[in-house]
């Protein structure tokens, strides 16, 4: 039994992907969730949103690599994020006036705003294509990893090696960056209060003189940020390709539901959920139980689902939830 | 949503008017060549044929979200499952395939879905937790100790040229109404869970399901080969080759003056034209005896106001449940004809845009909550989605002509076909907000 070894594959298969991947997930249920609480609908256009937020931070990091800058061992997107956030937050501001806005102003129901923001999602998923095209980009540049699996090879001397990739590593710690601005900002500002109290009981917000356009603006801004860092760390680590960002609609929308759509802190915990249940459902289990147990000989990969499949554990998720706790674990909106 | 469906009668004339103008634009394309029509027979009746198959799907989707009020993101998953039935119905079987592993697959999927029946039973029983995932656990192994043997067995038979289970050699016209059963079975499950909870569930669940099932035909190769494609479905009409082989066809071609090459390609789009009206025209008559029955009103009444009809005793999630099992249905007829036409099953052709978000605005367009609305709506919009393709590079290429040759200008005629979506998201918009009720409106 080499329980080393395992722990070492365990880490470098499952743990670190996953989470990696989470933070991904998190940052972008935090955006579903965040439109939820205030303008009460599930946002269709979420992933074509990231999508375009990305290819925008994608064209200014080749403009900036271009002229030479670079930010050393970083990825240079990072200095384009900043653009990229604010194209996305001007583009989201206008589809709220020129679309959302209508249907508040008649309180049309929720399936109503569901169904523009499918009209939303075309467009924006045709502005992507225009913009870079649906072939996939690579734009990450600087260090690769920052731990190698030959350099920890030879420090560790296990068979088994560890790589921690540095887009691995800066997703987790922007996300916890983000997390932590996003719930002070909640918390502490008077800005955020009103944005909390807008999505308890939006009349009582009215009355004590809360301006409901200011809030709902700042939410479209908030969730624009959400939505290009989630995009762009997912592209940083995976690769950009326009349709991707489309099925990253629904683990979103799952994690969002498992940790209660409308909760943030169920968002974040729903997106490490959702990621951590997608790895381990769909990594093939032979090698860590090899090292465990040597004796052994499975017949199979101890693969519970082949990757492709990877999108019905989500649905899988979602399901057993909706069953169980339609509200969610974090207790959200009501049904 | 009552608000912006009870309004102002229209002119009765207003659907006819539509529906001649949809004609003349397909004599148009049928007989006058220039820039923006082909004048070819051929063309106009292969986007007429595809336009009548869009029009189905729109149907189903109008019983779900005209009559119901039910936001369907899985439209593809369901035409997906649809067109695996002529598959499984109309091929020939595969020689081996079933003594290869036939049985014990069969006893793999008894297995799955008792383990979840079972499942059930345990949870309504008990309410214990843990026996509830010792029953899906052991249900788990089970079902893969049988399953992954059978499917290495099949996918081994004849690799090259089958590798999968084969139909039933039955007629093609059969498989239609299995693809609508093979929907509604999918249907069924994914409303039972999502429907009775808040509208947007439904959506969310339905875009997976549709995921899933698309998924599925693409990487289960024992099904209907995966990725590798399945060609040479049979065809409920003759061959284009046999009738130019035909002497009475040469003289009857000769006769009307089209060559023998070109007439047979009209007549077989002739013969499916004929084949998918009939389907058409009686899935609206079936749909429209419904809605004017006191089914259909009760389904009207629930949609307008579900607090007062479930007041009125009215089990709303059970009618929900109905009528989106019925409009599955109807959309996976449509997707077992779509396949029928293509005589191809490629899983790799089924992308969500198109065929989800596509029919939706074309429901939108012709008119939430009427039938001959969705029809028109999707017979209109897809020509134009097919013509757009020819259109708009050359309205680009005419925009862009003065511009000097250079990137800027290869960009932008590249980017002409993307602009087929900005175009469909903005008649959506536009439509939903002005003019909610569509080009023929709700009685």
């Amino acid at each position: 039994m080499d329980i080393l070894n395992a722990l070492v594959a365990f880490l470098n298969f499952v743990f670190i992907p996953a989470a990696a991947y989470g933070a991904q997930l998190a940052l972008g249920a935090l955006g579903v969730t965040l439109i939820y609480a205030i303008l009460r609908f599930s946002n269709f256009a979420h992933g074509d949103t990231m999508a375009f937020g990305t290819a925008i931070t994608i064209l200014v990091t080749w403009g900036l690599q271009s002229l030479g800058v670079s930010l050393g061992p970083l990825p240079t997107a990072l200095l384009a994020l900043p653009v990229g956030i604010a194209a996305t937050a001007v583009l989201v501001l206008g589809t709220d006036r020129a679309v959302y806005r209508f249907y508040r102003a008649q309180r049309a129901a929720p399936i109503i705003f569901v169904m523009a923001s499918v009209g939303v999602m075309f467009v924006m998923n045709g502005l992507t294509r225009l913009l870079i095209g649906v072939d996939e980009q690579r734009f990450d540049d600087g260090a690769r990893f920052i731990i190698a699996v030959r350099d920890f090879r030879e420090w560790s001397g296990l068979a088994e090696g560890l790589a921690l990739r540095s887009t691995q590593a800066l997703t987790v710690v922007v996300t916890a960056i983000v997390c932590a601005a996003l719930f002070w900002f909640l918390n502490r500002t008077k800005s955020g209060k009103a944005m909390r109290a807008y999505s308890d009981n939006e009349d009582l917000a009215l009355l004590s003189g809360i301006d409901p356009e200011r809030v709902v603006r700042l939410t479209w801004i908030i969730a624009a940020a959400l939505m290009t860092i989630a995009g762009v760390l997912y592209g940083l680590d995976k690769s950009f390709r326009p349709f991707n960002y489309f099925q990253i609609l629904l683990p979103i929308f799952a994690a969002a539901i498992v940790g209660g759509l409308g909760n943030p802190v169920g968002a974040i915990a729903g997106g490490f959920l959702v990621a951590f249940s997608e790895v381990a459902v769909t990594y093939p289990w032979v090698k860590v139980a090899g090292y465990l147990f040597p004796g052994w000989q499975p017949g199979g990969l101890l693969q519970l689902l082949g990757t492709e499949y990877k999108f019905a554990v989500s649905f899988v998720i979602l399901i057993v939830v909706l069953l169980f706790r339609p509200t969610g674990l974090f207790s959200g909106k009501s049904v | 949503m009552s608000a912006n469906r009870q309004a102002a009668a229209v002119s009765p004339w207003r659907a006819p008017i539509l529906f001649a103008i949809l004609a003349v634009l397909f004599l148009l394309e049928g007989t006058v060549r220039n820039g923006l029509f082909s004048g070819s027979w051929n063309t106009a009746l292969a986007i007429l044929n595809m336009g009548l198959i869009s029009a189905i799907t729109a149907l189903g989707v109008n019983m779900q979200w005209g009559y119901a009020g039910l936001f369907n993101t899985g439209v593809v998953g369901f035409l997906a499952i649809g067109g695996l039935a002529p598959v499984l119905v109309s091929l020939p079987p595969v020689d081996g395939a079933w003594a290869a592993g036939g049985p014990r697959l069969i006893l793999a999927l008894l297995a799955g879905i008792g383990t979840l029946a079972m499942a059930r039973i345990v949870h309504v029983r008990t309410r214990r937790g843990w026996a509830v995932a010792l029953v899906l656990i052991g249900g788990f192994v089970a079902y893969r100790w049988l399953f992954d043997p059978a499917v290495t067995a099949i996918e081994a038979n004849n690799a090259a040229r089958a590798g999968n289970i084969g139909g039933l050699g039955l007629p093609v016209l059969m498989s239609w109404i299995v693809g609508g059963l093979f929907a509604a079975a999918a249907a069924w499950a994914v409303g039972k869970v999502a429907l009775g909870l808040r509208s947007d569930y439904l959506a969310i669940a339905t875009l997976g399901i549709g995921e899933i099932i698309v998924a599925v035909l693409r990487n289960e190769d024992w099904l209907a080969r995966g990725v590798k494609n399945i060609a040479s479905i049979p065809r409920p009409v003759p061959y284009e080759i046999e009738l130019q082989q035909n002497p009475e066809f040469v003289d009857f071609a000769a006769r009307w003056g089209f060559s023998v090459a070109e007439a047979s390609g009209i007549w077989v789009k002739l013969c499916y034209m004929l084949l998918f009206l009939v389907v058409l025209l009686a899935i609206i008559l079936l749909a429209e005896l419904a809605l004017k029955s006191p089914w259909g009103r009760m389904m009207r009444a629930i949609r307008d106001n579900e607090t007062a009809a479930e007041a009125m005793g009215k089990d709303v999630t059970a009618r929900h449940l109905q009528v989106f099992v019925l409009g599955s249905a109807v959309i996976g007829i449509a997707g077992a004809m779509m396949i029928t036409l293509d005589g191809l099953m490629a899983p790799t052709s089924y992308n969500p845009l198109r065929y989800t978000f596509l029919i939706w605005v074309m429901v939108i367009v012709g008119g939430s909550g009427n039938n001959w609305g969705s029809v028109l709506g999707a017979v209109l919009i897809w020509f134009v989605w097919i013509k757009v393709e020819v259109w708009g590079p050359n309205l680009i290429g005419v925009l862009v002509g003065p511009l000097p040759d250079g990137d800027l200008k290869a960009h932008l005629l590249g980017s002409a076909p993307h602009m087929r979506f900005i175009a469909m998201g903005l008649v959506l918009l536009l439509v939903l907000r002005f003019a909610p009720r569509g080009l023929v409106p709700e009685k």
